[in-house]
């Protein structure tokens, strides 16, 4: 298989560890959860089909039979509601979404009962529900096919959401999801389910509302979500040849929020970049920098920029779709202007595109 | 029909038509501060459906929960308590009229959403399948959930799963003040949309509580049989105003003359004369379960209103579960 660069996942062991794929993580993390508990169960539309959720699901029906792993009729907020009535009887059900913008029709059922049935029973029951939801980008999926509505999600209190960007996190984060008693929306970028990293082959756990420092520096603070944590860490590399020296905070979970360890980080360097690839108004970045704006002012040596996608569409042409994504260009120049530095070209900085900016490598070829 | 259980049923329709009066009496004093949907009117389904039901079962339902939830068991103190926002209700204060709960009756729950509860309570059915546990769900909707689309999803899972499932529609006609003319195409009747789900779906009169018990039952006893879901259509009709304790026949939605020709058909009335007509009982008994539920009523009103209120801390409790 040929590795996808880059890989970014650090594994917590010092030892050289075997790797997997990001869709390979999320497909073990599912199986030895699956054997683990006789409670868990796998729905989803496509989940046992022949593509099995970009790989992510792939044999389970073969491991655990067709009564734990599950297709379904296209009916989102039904079925929602059908989970969660599973989960209120013991059930842990682990529904699955090939497009978050499928997932707006299930929004009634996740916000007024999954977010609230513990709540608004006075805690007499509780929902343990994940939802994997695929989040899409590239390959003119035009404005349906590419939404990033991770800020509607954690606006609901009740609800968790995560964000994992290496298959270490993915893994050790599916199986803290399940195990949670509430319902926890998982996020996946769907360019990150071919990279690889370093992923232990034991059940281990992640813990959810905990950030993770990949890159330690000093002068510039990136707090970055799932995809835009790979062009944090390019970026940072990019920054290194001037001088420049940037930490990465791979947020990881949105929700709870890890706000004192970023705000640590903002507290050491004094300047913070808060980049997520969703529409920047009310959005996670915004976040961020009212938690900085809020407990770190005194300590900001300069005003925190946010590096979002504008508050457009995603439209399908690659011809204008390529002036939509942030990249790395923009993530350092935001960084150099911070740090008193010119901004520079792509070209300057040495950044040379060599797949099309509509697919996250070579081997990507379309159609889905 | 025993005497036994013609008169288990009358009481049980008494009981809850005696404490929505009592709220109706004591709403004005704005201690009760929530929404009320009353169903008065409207008890022969919650009495009749629930007596076919065992202690095992599970019931969810609507906003128009109250006789749902105390047709089912669930504790009246607590029902109380909760209405008038206090620690000791069922969902500590934090629900309301609106949101009930009693696990130990079997009572999963209420929500206001329309359709809201169709599919989890398809999904407690299909939790109940998933670990081979005998038990029959009951979901209570109102006939406008039929327009949503969640009904037809819900429906839809529960015939492919063969879920053991009732679903009981109340057809009140009314969605608030809007009427089913201007709901529903003319000439289709509500109970044939399960039909096209391939569920048994049948029609009877919602405030015949014999009948509403009969249908009930045979549909607990298919779903036993594990032959599924039924759907069962019972019209009735909401004497009060949608939500609140007034009547309001006289706002220009519907006419007095349509509810007096309903209020003729009112099941409690129509039980009394059955029991004692046929000798099941006299008017002294039935004067003794008068007695036996005021006291009960009065007792769980000064629970309520003796009750603490939740401490501020609770606000914060509850937003995710350990």
């Amino acid at each position: 298989m040929q590795t996808v660069q880059p890989q970014i996942a650090r594994s917590e062991d010092p030892k050289p560890q075997r790797e997997l794929t990001f869709s390979e993580a999320i497909r073990e993390a599912l199986t030895q959860s699956m054997a683990a508990d006789s409670s868990v169960y796998v729905m989803g539309e496509g989940v046992p089909d022949p593509k099995g959720i970009f790989g992510t699901t792939l044999g389970l029906r073969e491991k655990f039979g067709a009564e734990r792993v599950l297709d379904m009729p296209v009916a989102e907020n039904g079925m929602t509601g059908v989970a969660i009535g599973s989960a209120l009887m013991g059930m842990r059900p682990v529904l699955t979404h090939q497009r978050v913008d499928f997932v707006l029709l299930a929004m009634d059922q996740m916000v007024n009962n999954a977010a609230k049935w513990h709540y608004m029973f006075g805690g007499k029951l509780s929902v343990p529900l994940v939802i994997r939801v695929v989040i899409g980008r590239g390959w003119g999926q035009g404005p349906q096919h590419s939404q990033s509505l991770q800020a509607w999600f954690a606006h609901v209190p009740g609800l968790k959401v995560l964000m994992p960007a290496t298959p270490y996190d993915a893994k050790g984060l599916l199986i803290s999801a399940i195990e949670d008693n509430n319902p926890v929306i998982i996020l996946e970028h769907r360019w990150l389910h071919r990279i690889f990293g370093a992923v232990p082959e034991q059940m281990y756990r992640v813990p959810i509302g905990k950030a993770r420092t990949l890159r330690e520096g000093s002068d510039v603070t990136i707090v970055s979500t799932s995809y835009m944590t790979l062009e944090a860490m390019r970026t940072a590399e990019i920054l290194a040849k001037d001088g420049i020296d940037a930490e990465v905070i791979d947020a990881r979970s949105l929700k709870p929020i890890d706000t004192e360890h970023i705000l640590a980080s903002i507290r050491k360097t004094g300047r913070l970049i808060a980049t997520d690839a969703a529409w920047k108004t009310l959005g996670f970045a915004s976040e961020i920098l009212a938690i900085a704006a809020e407990e770190a002012y005194g300590q900001l040596k300069c005003p925190p920029k946010r590096i979002t996608l504008p508050d457009v569409y995603a439209p399908s042409s690659p011809a204008i779709a390529n002036h939509y994504y942030p990249r790395v260009v923009d993530l350092a120049n935001a960084a150099r202007t911070m740090l008193g530095y010119p901004e520079q070209t792509e070209a300057e900085m040495g950044i040379q595109q060599e797949t099309p900016l509509d697919v996250p490598d070579s081997s990507f070829t379309g159609p889905f | 029909m025993s005497a036994n259980l013609l008169k288990q049923l009358f009481f049980t329709m008494l009981r809850i038509r005696r404490v929505e009066e009592k709220i109706v009496e004591l709403y004005p004093e704005q201690e009760m501060r929530c929404p009320v949907h009353l169903s008065i009117g409207q008890e022969a389904v919650a009495a009749g459906v629930c007596a076919a039901l065992s202690p095992t079962d599970a019931v969810l339902s609507n906003h128009r929960a109250h006789g749902h939830y105390l047709a089912t068991g669930g504790d009246l103190n607590k029902f109380l308590a909760e209405m008038y926002g206090k620690a000791t209700g069922c969902c500590q204060g934090k629900g309301g009229s609106m949101h009930l709960v009693d696990l130990e009756a079997g009572f999963m729950g209420s929500a206001p959403i329309v359709g809201g509860t169709i599919p989890v309570a398809v999904g407690v059915a299909f939790g109940a399948l998933m670990q081979k546990l005998e038990k029959a769900v009951i979901v209570f909707l109102g006939e406008g959930t039929t327009e949503e689309g969640v009904f037809h999803e819900s429906l839809n899972f529960a015939s492919l799963k063969k879920l053991p499932i009732v679903f009981i529609c109340e057809n009140n006609f009314y969605s608030v003040y809007t009427g089913l003319e201007e709901r529903q195409p003319a000439g289709r009747e509500v109970y044939t949309l399960a039909n096209a789900h391939n569920i048994p779906s049948f029609q009877g009169d919602g405030n015949d509580v014999e009948q509403v018990y009969r249908m009930s039952l045979e549909a607990v006893e298919r779903l036993r049989r594990g032959e599924g879901p039924t759907f069962l259509e019972f019209k009735t009709y909401r004497w009060l105003e949608h939500c609140g304790p007034n009547y309001d026949n006289h706002i220009g939605y519907r006419t007095e003359a349509e509810f007096e020709e309903w209020k003729a058909t009112d099941p409690i009335q129509k039980t009394r004369t059955q029991l004692l007509e046929a000798g099941m009982t006299t008017a002294a008994e039935i004067e003794e379960m008068e007695a036996a539920i005021a006291t009960e009523i009065d007792a769980a009103v000064t629970f309520a209103k003796t009750s603490p209120f939740p401490e501020k801390d609770l606000l914060f409790q509850h937003i995710y579960a350990n």
